[in-house]
């Protein structure tokens, strides 16, 4: 690293990395929002004092889904049967319903979603089922439409209607829904221990 | 020494000659302040203890504590005072969660009807909010005026109503989106965020049900910093996201776990113990990052550039009692 010389008061010369930024982050007006992506995320530090680093179960979206299997749902937070989970979003996915709304959010890519108004909900999810079911084959029921998502847009997942994903390239989705038969749990392949 | 506000009974004395403040009793504290400083005085075995910091960062305390309705928990504006919400009461308390007060029994808890300390606090943060200070800014983006003698004040930052939706912002008559004709403009640090909506395709008869928001765009047009607004809500599972400038102005004592999904920048936490205060953690958090905050913690949060946090909420009932029973584990995951 090249080094240059900085007088600074009582005669100290300073040695500080060339290149120097002129001000910091704080004193420009311009700012540089940082999003993560799959092929660009940085993971954060846990640095322990007196703890376990298991209590904050710390994983990275990013890190989950390049490491996931298209559209397997892999919680990441949980909260008494409630969770978020990461989806690789990658070509085509089942069709999905639950018996309740989730609330998907593009964190990476393009993603569209496809949504069927269900003709029997009830026959497809049994109702009080908790988290969402794939739905065999093609869903019975009319087109609600499609919505094309990119980073950061959360699209609604209603009740009563089938979805599935679809997207070129590879994404990533943050699923909020309800820990059901689907949701993968492999904490300790993605958490810092 | 009181006024009326709202039908509570607020004590409040004369605007003092020197300083223009009025000062304020609750229960057995009072608060007063001067040109820089907030105290508040209390009196435990006939020893009179008082606690000093600094007016802006006690406002912005407060303003924390009056706009989330006292939150989950424990709200510590420093490592002496503080609330604790019971949820239809609200404990006050001064030194309590301090070791050396405690262990010398210099601490003070008093028990208020929250109707009454929410309007304490915000006949407190009426009077000591001068005007061109909003606590809810980041520093670089208000005056310095709360340094000095009363000079006007600031009620349009301070009653600003937190944005909560009923299912998702945007749906016939649930929250508004943010716009810059509803008075959000972009924020100064999210110049850069893509204000491009979602395609939304509906058929016709499901214009109403087929819904998408760019959450992003919202968030950088929030005009308040760790204030967060509700953005989907699923039975009792909320998402509340956040942007976070500067430093977290309260110490959050969690009475249930939730967790953080960063999905912007960085944010450095420090995990305190609730009860001590005795340092436990650092979880420095990137965008994708996603961490617990379990049950018997105290973190504050430092954000160098404005950033989005997503605080995930679950608001089932008892929760506070299950924890503090010990019928639930405090983290969340075993593994």
């Amino acid at each position: 690293m090249a080094l240059e010389a900085v007088k600074s008061g009582e005669g100290v010369l300073l040695l500080v990395p060339g290149n120097r930024e002129v001000g910091g982050i704080m004193m420009t007006t311009k700012f540089e929002t940082t999003f993560g992506s799959l092929g660009d995320f940085s993971k954060g530090e846990l640095e322990i004092i007196n703890d376990d680093p298991k209590n904050y179960v710390f994983s990275n979206i990013f890190d989950v889904a390049s490491r996931s299997r298209p559209y397997e749902k892999v919680v990441v937070a949980i909260n008494l049967g409630y969770v978020f989970e990461t989806l690789r979003a990658e070509g085509t996915s089942t069709w999905f319903a639950a018996a309740h709304d989730e609330f998907a959010i593009v964190m990476d890519g393009v993603v569209a979603v496809d949504l069927v108004k269900l003709d029997a909900p009830d026959a497809v999810v049994p109702p009080g089922q908790r988290g969402a079911i794939a739905v065999e084959g093609t869903p019975v029921g009319r087109k609600m439409g499609y919505v094309k998502c990119k980073r950061g847009h959360q699209v609604l997942l209603p009740k009563g209607a089938a979805y599935r994903f679809r997207a070129d390239k590879p994404g990533v989705i943050l699923l909020q829904t309800v820990d059901g038969a689907l949701s993968v749990h492999k904490w300790a392949d993605i958490c810092y221990k | 020494m009181s006024q009326t506000v709202n039908a509570l009974e607020v004590k409040a004395s004369p605007a003092s000659n020197q300083t223009g403040y009025r000062s304020f009793e609750l229960g057995s504290f009072a608060f007063s302040r001067d040109e820089y400083f907030a105290k508040v005085t209390w009196h435990v075995g006939g020893q009179k203890l008082s606690h000093v910091m600094s007016a802006d960062a006690f406002l912005r305390a407060m303003m924390r504590d009056v706009a989330w309705g006292f939150f989950y928990g424990w709200v510590n504006f420093d490592p002496v005072i503080g609330t604790r919400n019971l949820y239809g009461k609200v404990e006050l308390y001064a030194g309590a969660y301090h070791p050396a007060y405690k262990e010398k029994g210099l601490d003070l808890t008093e028990t208020f009807d929250s109707r009454e300390i929410m309007a304490t606090f915000k006949a407190i943060l009426d009077d000591w909010t001068n005007e061109g200070f909003d606590p809810f800014a980041a520093p670089d983006e208000t005056d310095t005026t709360w340094v000095g003698k009363k000079n006007g004040n600031n009620r349009l930052a301070i009653e600003r109503q937190r944005q909560a939706c009923k299912r998702m912002p945007g749906l016939a008559g649930d929250a508004e989106l943010r716009t810059d004709k509803n008075g959000y403009p972009v924020n100064r640090a999210f110049a850069d965020v893509s204000q491009e909506e979602p395609e939304v395709h509906a058929e016709p008869g499901f214009e109403d049900e087929v819904h998408a928001f760019s959450l992003f765009a919202y968030l950088s047009r929030s005009d308040v910093t760790w204030n967060p607004s509700v953005s989907s809500v699923l039975e009792r599972s909320l998402c509340c996201p956040t942007t976070e400038e500067y430093i977290l102005p309260i110490k959050h004592g969690n009475d249930r776990v939730e967790w953080f999904i960063q999905l912007s920048d960085q944010i450095e936490w420090e995990i305190e113990d609730k009860q001590t205060g005795a340092p436990r953690a650092k979880v420095i958090m990137k965008a994708g990052d996603v961490a617990a905050m379990p049950a018997d913690i105290r973190h504050q949060g430092y954000s160098k550039k404005r950033s989005m946090l997503l605080v995930w909420e679950n608001a089932t009932p008892g929760l506070p009692e299950l924890y503090e029973s010990g019928k639930l584990k405090p983290n969340p995951v075993e593994f």
